[in-house]
């Protein structure tokens, strides 16, 4: 039977990775996710997990890396700056393929910004804050329920895949609290390894039908070498312009050709509607409100909400432009996914955008007001 | 017995190696696996673990679970390893650069926390990797790409740094001297907690061209006529130091080692408190 409890969003966070195996975590001090890190700090030692306070975001997200390449599910979690310091070694985790998942609790920026208030400033940065081309997984839950469920799946995603999961909360959700249902069975997925010893020193040779590597840990008898510069099937550093292209493009793809498993969504209301409102995270709660709101006054007005931020659901959203009137695209920033938006949905309907900057929640009445405006 | 070692513990297919005619790294590389030989150590469960730069890239020759990561962080990666997977043997390469410019917080936190892994530092006084700028190893008054004129930083002393952070065993050789270098680095596994070895290593191509420091042979000589073994530079004065390498083991201290610490908080909560009832 499932259970129901009183829950915060970031606790939420905590408890859906341990329940899917998470076993390390390495953080550092950092508003409004903080939280994360004292959960971890006290229940990973019951599951006989670790918890580390590095000394600054860097190391955090480098001690991640570290326990992952050990064989051990490993999170991190922060905000704001934090974010941006985590940057290169995300980009380390994604060319190197070493499972991990970085959770951002979005705070007002840009620079140290205002630390307490919420926003949804990061989405851009979750995509394409490290330098160089490279995959990249985003989640982006709206409810503490969402928040324990959705955690599970980014461990599920980053294992499967071998690729770092951003999982971008945003402080609404992160600091709200909620009864929630802990589902008694959960899906999980663990990484695929071969058993030590066998890769003949060719950890990243992807066997037939597999989408990423399938070495073992280390300390299980493979001896392989990993590193973050362009390399070969050996692992090893190569020059070749060959291998730099057979490298980049094979991660792409690894996502690309695989969006209809990775990409989650949801619509309510869509059926009859008019209008769709496009929405994510915290901002999805204000948004339903006004849905609420004008289908009471006779207004055909529908939800349309990416779970999965990035890769884009390019093809949900294309289909839905195509029985719509007009699409608004309600984000607490100054306009970044309607960027995406505007580029999938191209003629098909009319688009609008309306956001926010000031550290204040997107209101229903301000939703309302653009969904009643012409 | 060299090619031995190299059959054992070097993936030979990926030699000869990117350094330079002339450059140390080759003898501290030596020195790590001679140090590993010598203790047995089981191979698949050593992790050898470095950053960015020369010195970084001896991971990728030695047949272990090797990780070459990025550029200042080979530390951090090190103690997620080492938490997550206490049994292995964690033994890290850096270069000065790496490790006390750009490492420079990490390394007084892992030094500090205590965390069980032998860091093995080769100083070879300059940024090699990028072509010869100043480090925070390069003596005051000499030159460097971005020190035209001379340079005018202060040098760490990487060990005492390190001694003063917390770090339980420190010790220092040259490569003048490859057999004390060799047994530093035994010492340094078998202690436990953190160890870094400090190997003074030279580079010809790059600060000693730039410092009309001869050839490599007269570099390595300076290292023979300028080391003081630690034993007899206590009973010196110290302006009698100035300019030396003071070498063997320098510090040694027992401190509780992170991991042992934090296998008894497990001990002590997991199965004790049942949180999913509480």
């Amino acid at each position: 039977m499932s259970r129901l409890v009183l829950m915060q969003g970031n606790e939420a966070c905590v408890e859906g990775a341990i329940a899917c195996g998470m076993r390390f975590f390495a953080g550092y001090p950092i508003t409004p996710s903080t939280e994360i890190a004292e959960y971890c700090a006290l229940r990973l030692p019951m599951v006989k997990g670790h918890f580390i306070q590095m000394e600054d975001e860097i190391a955090s997200m480098a001690a991640v890396i570290g326990a992952s390449v050990a064989g051990v599910k490993s999170m991190t979690a922060t905000s704001g700056p934090g974010f941006s310091l985590k940057q290169e070694n995300i980009g380390y985790a994604s060319a190197a393929e070493i499972p991990c998942v970085i959770v951002n609790a979005q705070r007002s920026g840009p620079s140290t910004g205002l630390p307490t208030s919420p926003s949804q400033g990061d989405v851009m940065q979750s995509r394409w804050g490290t330098h160089g081309d490279h995959p990249i997984i985003v989640l982006s839950p709206s409810s503490v329920s969402e928040t324990y469920t959705l955690i599970i799946r980014a461990f599920n995603l980053s294992e499967k895949y071998r690729t770092p999961v951003i999982f971008l909360m945003d402080e609404m959700v992160g600091h709200l609290r909620e009864g929630i249902e802990i589902p008694e069975h959960i899906e999980i997925v663990n990484r695929k390894v071969i058993k030590g010893g066998q890769s003949q020193h060719m950890p990243y040779r992807i066997p037939d039908g597999e989408c990423a590597p399938v070495f073992a840990p280390f300390g299980e008898g493979d001896r392989y070498n990993i590193t973050g510069l362009i390399h070969d099937e050996s692992g090893f550093p190569t020059n070749s312009h060959i291998e730099a292209n057979r490298m980049i493009t094979r991660l792409m793809r690894k996502i690309e050709d695989n969006v209809d498993d990775i990409v989650a969504t949801e619509e309510r209301y869509t059926e009859d509607a008019d209008i769709a409102v496009l929405c994510y995270g915290g901002t999805t709660r204000s948004v339903l409100e006004a849905i609420d709101e004008a289908r009471s006054k006779g207004i055909r007005v529908g939800m349309f909400r990416p779970i999965t931020l990035w890769p884009f659901p390019e093809k949900e959203l294309f289909k839905l432009s195509g029985k719509i009137k007009k699409l608004i695209v309600a984000e607490h920033n100054y306009g970044q996914i309607v960027l995406e938006a505007e580029r999938v949905v191209k003629n098909n309907c009319s688009l609008k955008f309306t956001g926010k900057v000031d550290g204040t929640l997107i209101s229903p009445a301000e939703i309302l007001r653009a969904i009643e405006e012409d | 017995m060299a090619s031995q070692l190299v059959e054992k513990y070097m993936r030979t297919e990926h030699l000869p190696h990117i350094w330079c005619p002339g450059c140390g790294n080759g003898v501290i590389m030596h020195a790590v696996v001679r140090a590993i030989d010598k203790l047995e150590l089981d191979k698949n469960k050593v992790c050898i673990v470095s950053g960015i730069g020369c010195s970084s890239r001896a991971a990728g020759y030695l047949d272990f679970n090797t990780i070459h990561t990025t550029h200042g962080r080979a530390l951090a990666f090190a103690t997620g390893i080492k938490l997550a997977k206490p049994e292995l043997e964690v033994v890290v390469i850096a270069g000065d650069g790496d490790i006390a410019a750009i490492g420079g917080n990490h390394l007084i936190h892992a030094a500090r926390r205590n965390v069980g892994m032998t860091v093995v530092v080769i100083n070879n006084n300059i940024y090699g990797m990028t072509g010869g700028q100043y480090s925070p190893a390069t003596p005051a008054g000499e030159f460097g790409t971005t020190a035209p004129y001379g340079n005018i930083d202060r040098p760490f002393d990487i060990a005492a740094l390190a001694a003063g952070a917390g770090a339980s065993f420190t010790a220092r050789g040259t490569v003048y001297n490859p057999a004390q270098i060799t047994s530093c680095i035994q010492k340094g596994i078998l202690h436990k907690g953190f160890s870094l070895i400090e190997c003074i290593s030279v580079c010809p191509v790059y600060y000693g061209r730039k410092n009309k420091k001869g050839s490599v042979i007269d570099m390595i000589k300076w290292q023979r006529d300028n080391s003081i073994p630690v034993e007899k530079a206590g009973k010196l004065p110290p302006e009698e130091l100035k300019g030396k390498i003071v070498t063997g083991v320098l510090s040694q201290a027992t401190y509780p080692e992170y991991t042992e610490e934090y296998a008894k908080i497990i001990e002590k909560v997991s199965g004790g408190i049942n949180y999913e009832q509480a």
